[in-house]
């Protein structure tokens, strides 16, 4: 079965990339109930960012800075408060609507600016491969694994561990009551907004090498992240982590030992079957609010 | 009354020079986004670049050349609707669409208005339903697959081959007379393998092949996903020589896939890596005018707009009726027009004949192997 | 609309039609086909709407309906059927895949249809490419003949522009009629308020799956409309986005409202048109335009129309209309 060590390795490697879009979208559906179809195209633009500054003269290391900076800007506190602030109170989907329309304009953005070609993007992880129990594993992978597991420790020790976390909780849970006892609901927000466009910039820096900078590639990982999010219970960050994963090694299996032309159908059926039999998402807990 | 006449004569004779020096008008529609926004930007930098070229050099008949560009959305529907409409404005030549539904659902339409249609699609079956209007700027599928298979069953000697393609209308085109022809030599396909456009991840298609363990590789995939699965080929240890096409072999594979792309082989009809001067100088000029390397649409969009200068240079007039006709079994010989970049003869179908090459990567750069002649 | 007076309602609604009959008579093959387009998406985003806006469902599989009734009516048609038959096949298969889509979907929890019906569109279009051997694959199935009606070939743009606005017109007042029956009253009263109409003996899961069959069923009818439009089908139109732009269509229009979906679907056809001026920065400057007036006007462009005649209206009435809409947007 050596080639199922392989399949799962691969799968974890796809399924984290997924998985650190993901906690994303669950974040920002738990704090303000928004769908954002665009989070894929979020994960696109901070590369053609940093390669923006690299163009410009910058060295690869203030490009990454100078990249996430401006994600937080453009992909946090503008999003928020020029799309997300105007229309949160009108319900979830006229603002689902309104981040399909920015997907559109994002990824058109992109290929009238910079170009519709895919650029190769350097790597932050050494590019080579080490061998575990005489599998050839690639760095890139075991990186990408390594910092989504990283970054999704951290953020729940933030979310359990501190007093800003508490709050964020509270926020996101009950923001009414939340207020009366004084949380600065509002900040919380906007601050799950700006953790979010750290980690579609941080997700941007480590899959642009294995992906290519392109104005399309967001399409693909918007819509598995978003099924991966649903899977795995749309309010918990544990949940996308699993969901995540989940649809990674799936997709593999799929394509290994049903059929190579049918395998977006297998996530899909788990889905399914994941609605059906476990509506509230595998990790997810039964919803407090009727939203 | 004579003054009135004076005027009369005077604006039939301005519009009369007007018209005499008035542009020649071609339309462009192609997929500008949407899935093949990259075929199509080519496709469309390519014909701008040959543009701005003749233009500068007196353009034809001493005529410039104008052209309108229109976006398909790489839909046939929306395709459909801009051909109207460039149809509408009675085109001299409609380029386009590159993707071969796009072209199924808009050549009829070219041929009821009787203008000619140069277009990008590969489809073995565009050329064989009989339309009189429509020419190929590329090999179509039925012509360049056969070549593929023949050496891999000659020369890489292969019983066992293994087939990878995209599942997308380039890729299945290709597959389907590739597997037809593979089995008419009598070399067996042990793994038929789909895989999806924009795929990331090819460990299980690479798990597929090595325990099919064939005597050849047949890869048919867009440039950046061959890149990855020879990566993923290169980790898992698949031994087996590789096969492809320009999308297996091409500048922008090596660049993107490194050491990985060494020893893969592929049959090269268009390609800005073919080892023709006139060639490597076209790349540079699209390299320098658009900062990337263009992939073979940027070829194809440049070669017909060099195609409809041929043409008319040959009719020696601007004669949309007689277009077709005129390009139909056209040899443009390169030395007469270097725009044409190689020698080549269309058919009565439409289609392209023209010398290819079989190029093998040997430590990060091509070397042509064989150089195949015109088939006429 | 209620605020104007009732004569001037007709007077505008016959002149609206009389417009869409007579002004098109000197378009030219562009203009008509996409008008026709226009026609064909207003029925699909029609279906959508009763789904959506009547039972405050919300379904990621409109476009996959489309293509079902697409493929109905390319695979009928080139063997020789007539395209009637093909659309009532298209209106049953539909209904039926609704049907039971939705219901395992509504039995767990309401607004879980979202999430089964985006599965079922990626498997929708799995099964159109992969299944060449009913679908034609990704070759798709190309030389779909137009029909001909009572005797009159449809052949070219202007006939067959008649029969999708003649489709439009038929499937208007069947909708009309719709959510003035009893099981329109019933949509209704779901909408409105779910307990309530529970309480008064409506199965309001029927109901629910009711109209989300039927908006499946409309949106076969747009499928089988549009493949002989185009006369060439193949999967790739009728993937997810398809059905993500339906839905824009409904939203931008108006959700709730009868006319949303023919200025929603005006927004999604005709307006990428108007800004191909731009070239190449047209589908940026319709994303932007669609985002200013979802900024502007959540309930979209009824709501904004809506808003405007409720000022006028008594304080009651509107505030009616806003218990309404916010319990439409909390069902979602």
């Amino acid at each position: 079965m050596s080639n199922l060590f392989d399949l799962l390795v691969a799968g974890l490697a796809t399924g984290a990339i997924y998985a650190l879009v993901a906690v994303g979208f669950t974040l920002l559906w738990q704090t303000s109930q928004t769908i954002n179809f665009a989070q894929g195209e979020f994960v696109m633009l901070p590369a053609f960012l940093m390669l923006a500054a690299m163009q410009v003269g910058a060295p690869f290391w203030l490009a990454i800075i100078l990249g996430i900076l401006l994600s937080m800007i453009l992909l946090g506190l503008a999003f928020k408060l020029l799309l997300v602030d105007p229309m949160m109170r009108h319900g979830v989907l006229p603002l689902a609507i309104a981040t399909m329309a920015l997907a559109i304009g994002i990824k058109e953005a992109v290929k009238q600016f910079f170009s519709a070609e895919a650029s190769p993007f350097p790597s932050i992880v050494p590019t080579g491969e080490v061998a575990i129990l005489g599998h050839a594993v690639s760095l890139q992978s075991i990186g990408v694994l390594v910092v989504a597991i990283l970054a999704v420790l951290g953020l729940t020790t933030l979310l359990n561990r501190t007093s800003l976390g508490h709050q964020m909780q509270a926020a996101a849970q009950n923001p009414t009551v939340a207020r009366i006892i004084g949380v600065p609901v509002e900040r919380m927000i906007l601050l799950t907004f700006l953790i979010n466009a750290f980690l579609v910039a941080l997700a941007s820096l480590l899959i642009t090498p294995i992906y290519l900078a392109k104005f399309s590639s967001g399409e693909v990982l918007g819509q598995a992240a978003f099924i991966a999010a649903i899977v795995g219970g749309f309010n918990q960050v544990r949940g996308a982590i699993a969901g995540g994963l989940l649809i990674g090694v799936l997709d593999n299996l799929a394509a290994a030992y049903v059929s190579t032309q049918y395998r977006a159908a297998v996530p899909m059926m788990f889905l399914i079957a994941v609605i059906l039999f476990r509506p509230q998402g595998l990790l997810g807990r039964a919803e407090e609010r009727t939203v | 009354m004579k003054s009135t006449l004076v005027v009369g004569a005077l604006l039939t004779v301005m519009t009369a020079t007007g018209a005499f020096g008035q542009a020649i008008k071609l339309a462009n529609v192609a997929e500008l986004s949407g899935g093949g926004a990259t075929v199509g930007t080519n496709w469309k930098n390519g014909i701008d670049l040959a543009i701005e070229e003749i233009n500068a050099k007196g353009g034809v008949l001493g005529r410039k050349l104008e052209v309108s560009h229109a976006d398909s959305q790489s839909n046939p529907g929306v395709a459909r609707a801009q051909v109207q409409k460039a149809l509408d404005a009675e085109p001299y030549v409609l380029l386009g669409p590159g993707y071969s539904g796009s072209v199924k659902v808009t050549a009829p339409l070219a041929a009821e208005a009787g203008i000619a249609q140069i277009m990008g699609g590969e489809a073995a079956e565009l050329t064989q339903a009989g339309n009189k209007f429509l020419f190929r700027t590329s090999f179509g599928q039925q012509s360049s697959m056969p070549k593929v298979a023949k050496y891999i069953h000659d020369e890489m000697k292969a019983k066992t081959v293994a087939v990878v393609w995209v599942n997308n209308d380039f890729g299945r085109g290709g597959r389907d007379v590739i597997v037809k022809e593979l089995d008419r030599l009598g070399s067996k396909v042990v793994a038929d393998l789909s895989t999806e456009a924009g795929q990331a991840d090819f460990a299980a298609d690479v798990g597929k092949i090595k325990a099919a363990n064939p005597d050849a590789v047949f890869v048919y995939l867009n440039e950046e996903e061959s890149a990855r699965i020879l990566k993923e080929l290169k980790r898992q240890g698949v031994t087996a020589p590789l096969m492809g096409e320009t999308t297996l072999i091409g500048q922008k594979v090596i660049e993107l896939a490194g050491d990985a792309a060494n020893g893969a082989r592929g049959h090269v009809g268009l390609t800005t890596d073919a080892p023709v001067d006139l060639v490597k100088a076209f790349r540079e000029k699209f390299s320098k005018k658009y900062n990337y390397v263009p992939d073979h649409n940027g070829l194809k969009g440049y070669l017909a707009v060099y195609m409809v200068k041929a043409t008319t240079e040959k009719m020696g007039k601007v004669d949309p009726k007689k277009f077709a006709d005129t390009l139909h079994g056209l040899t443009i010989k390169a030395a007469d027009e270097p725009g044409i970049l190689m020698d080549v003869t269309f058919s009565d179908t439409g289609d392209i004949d023209r010398q290819s090459f079989l190029v093998e990567v040997v430590e990060g750069k091509q070397v042509v192997k064989q150089v195949l002649p015109k088939v006429k | 609309m209620s605020g104007f007076a009732k004569p001037l309602k007709i007077a505008l609604g016959l002149a609206v039609i009389a417009a869409l009959i007579i002004v098109p008579m000197n378009f030219n093959r562009y203009g008509l086909f996409i008008l026709s387009q226009w026609a064909v998406m207003s029925i699909a985003a029609m279906g959508l709407n009763l789904t959506l806006g009547y039972a405050g469902q919300v379904s990621l599989a409109q476009g996959a309906f489309v293509g079902i009734g697409a493929y109905a009516a390319a695979i009928m048609t080139t063997h020789g059927w007539p395209l009637p038959a093909a659309i009532l096949v298209a209106i049953v298969l539909s209904f039926a895949i609704g049907w039971v889509l939705g219901y395992p979907a509504l039995r767990v929890q309401h607004h879980y249809l979202a999430f089964v019906t985006l599965a079922f569109s990626t498997l929708a279009f799995l099964l159109f490419r992969n299944e060449s051997w009913l679908t034609g694959g990704i070759y798709g199935i190309s030389n779909i003949p137009r029909p001909h009606i009572f005797g009159i070939a449809t052949n070219k743009p202007l006939p067959f522009y008649y029969v999708c606005l003649g489709s439009l017109a038929i499937v208007s007042l069947a909708v009309w009629w719709l959510i003035r029956s009893p099981w329109g009253r019933a949509f209704m009263a779901l909408r409105e308020n779910p307990l309530r109409a529970q309480s008064l003996g409506i199965d309001t899961r029927r109901y629910t799956l009711m109209a989300f069959a039927i908006g499946s069923a409309l949106g076969g009818v747009a499928g089988a409309l549009y493949a002989p439009l185009t006369q060439y089908i193949d999967p790739v139109p009728f993937n997810l986005s398809l059905s993500l732009d339906l839905l824009l269509m409904v939203i931008v229009g108006g959700a709730g409202f009868y006319f949303g979906p023919f200025l929603g679907a005006m927004i999604a056809v005709l307006l990428p048109e108007w800004l191909r001026f731009a070239e190449g920065y047209y589908l940026m400057l319709y994303a932007v335009a669609v985002m200013l007036l979802l900024i502007w006007s959540p309930t979209g462009i009824l709501g904004i129309l809506d808003r405007y005649l409720a000022e006028r209206r008594t304080k009651a009435a509107s505030a009616l209309r806003a218990v309404a809409k916010s319990r439409l947007e909390t069902v979602q």
